[in-house]
């Protein structure tokens, strides 16, 4: 009898799990004494940083699209065919085809999803650039946008904790460009009591802010959105006016998490070391689902992804694993057009970030570019 | 401990989104009634967490230092 691997979920975390798996457990999957299936909703894997440029049409949509097919080692089963129920005391997945698959281990790696249906009004006031259709409707309202003033408002818990100031920054150079800042008033809001959760970056921030003219107000929890007067309300009481509003979106993990029992909300109780589903030992919690306290990133989904594989491989090939996940965490943070910075920081050392250069930019336009190695298992 | 804390949200060590965003994820989500407590490595989190309570109205119930980390406890009131 083989042992089954089951992935749910095709996007950075599971791909690259999966990947590495297939690296690792290369000779046990050529004998049949591996076999590993993926299950996932979408037969194509989109990288969601790339919706950022898509906004400032610096990157085409197809750009940042691939064949979750061609993504994957010629030895994974990809089925794509959501998970509607995941049944631990059975050790088997449902599929909404009504298939069954029974596993030995299981990976969890379903994401985390926006929805601003929890937000009053947000739907018909307000855009947001954290999916496809979102980032392209974006684009022709900024295109169209003749002046007043853009606010920027943030739900929580969010992905990609750094966007939201990247927006903002890249949202100065794009009317500095088009020679209409002097129409364009940006008015940046965050729900805690700086600009930024990492502290460094808010301090840095500060400045940045004065110097451009970018007014904002801290301590602000969108609450509900006027969308005929256009006015966003916050939790703490404030209104704000705007003429177009780009929220963050709060966020929830996938609906079949919840419907299995697993987590409210779709986060996923998970071991902060070994990444462990908690009280199961045979699943495994990758990337943004899980409900650690660490920002739910690619390069989270992507550390992750290493510890889970080399912990399973050893567990499939010795009988035991000691890899153990730090919390680390890369984010490149582009400050312009042209400029960018990076943090990294981990469950012990806070991040101290450099200051930003063309060079780091260029790391992360390069990077943009390599993310499909990393996906693969290459990089 | 004199209240009875229905969730506890270890947050030490978490530097993005850190406890402060914890805390808030943790009462949005949470139904009138519950109690929630956030443990942070940064004393600051008591003083934040705190003075976001009180622009919501939400209840402070208490704060301690445990030694050589912090509790905040909160309940949702409203
Ligand atoms: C605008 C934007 C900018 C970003 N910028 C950065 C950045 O600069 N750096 C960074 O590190 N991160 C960034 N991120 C975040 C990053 O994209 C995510 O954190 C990362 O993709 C998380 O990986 P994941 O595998 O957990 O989830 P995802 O990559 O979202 O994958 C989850 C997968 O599970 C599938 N799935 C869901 N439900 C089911 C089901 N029931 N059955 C089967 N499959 C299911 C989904 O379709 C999806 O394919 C950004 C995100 C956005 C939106």
């Amino acid at each position: 009898m083989p042992k089954r691997i089951v992935i749910i979920g095709g996007g950075a975390g599971g791909t690259i799990t999966a990947n590495l798996l297939a690296r690792n457990l290369y000779r046990q999957l050529v004998s049949g004494h591996v076999v590993i299936n993926m299950i996932t909703d979408k037969a194509e894997h989109v990288y969601q940083p790339g919706f950022l440029y898509v906004v400032f049409d610096k990157v085409r949509p197809d750009e940042i699209v691939r064949k979750q097919k061609d993504l994957l080692d010629q030895h994974i089963n990809l089925f794509v065919d959501p998970a509607v129920k995941i049944d631990k005391e059975n050790k088997i997945v449902r599929t909404q085809s009504g298939k069954e698959f029974p596993y030995d281990y299981l990976v969890i790696a379903t994401g985390s999803r926006i929805v601003p249906e929890d937000i009053p009004g947000l739907k018909e006031g307000g855009h947001w650039f954290y999916d496809m259709e979102g980032a392209k409707k974006l684009r022709q309202a900024l295109k169209d946008f003749s002046g007043g003033r853009i606010a920027i408002t943030v739900g929580v818990p969010h992905k990609c904790p750094v966007a939201p100031l990247e927006m903002t920054f890249m949202l100065y150079d794009y009317f500095k460009q088009k020679e209409m800042l002097d129409k364009v008033e940006l008015f940046y809001t965050y729900p805690i009591n700086r600009l930024h959760s990492l502290e460094p970056v808010a301090n840095w921030a500060v400045p940045e802010f004065e110097k451009k003219g970018i007014k904002s107000e801290t301590f602000f929890n969108m609450e509900e959105i006027d969308a005929e007067k256009k006015v966003v309300r916050s939790m703490e009481g404030s209104e704000l006016n705007y003429d177009l509003l780009i929220a963050v979106p709060p966020h929830k993990g996938a609906p079949v998490v919840a419907e299995s029992g697993l987590g409210k909300d779709g986060w996923i109780a998970t071991d902060k070391k070994t990444l462990h589903n908690e009280g199961s030992d045979n699943v495994y919690v990758v990337g943004d689902t899980t409900n650690l306290p660490i920002s739910k990133a690619g390069s989270t989904a992507h550390f992750e992804s290493h510890i889970v594989a080399e912990r399973l491989s050893s567990e499939i090939t010795e009988g035991y694993s000691e890899t153990l996940y730090d919390g680390k965490v890369i984010c490149f943070v582009e400050t312009s057009f042209d400029e960018a910075t990076y943090i990294w920081f981990n469950y012990k050392t806070p991040p101290t970030p450099a200051p930003p250069s063309k060079m780091v930019h260029w790391m992360k336009l390069g990077y943009n570019r390599l993310y499909w190695l990393s996906a693969k298992g290459i990089l | 401990m004199s209240v009875a804390v229905d969730s506890t949200i270890d947050a030490r060590g978490s530097a993005c989104p850190g406890p402060t965003m914890e805390l808030i994820k943790a009462m949005k989500s949470s139904a009138v009634g519950t109690v929630v407590e956030v443990l942070s490595s940064d004393k600051m989190t008591t003083v934040d967490g705190a003075a976001w309570l009180k622009k919501v109205g939400q209840e402070l119930v208490e704060t301690s230092d445990k030694g050589g980390y912090w509790s905040i406890i909160a309940k949702k009131i409203k």
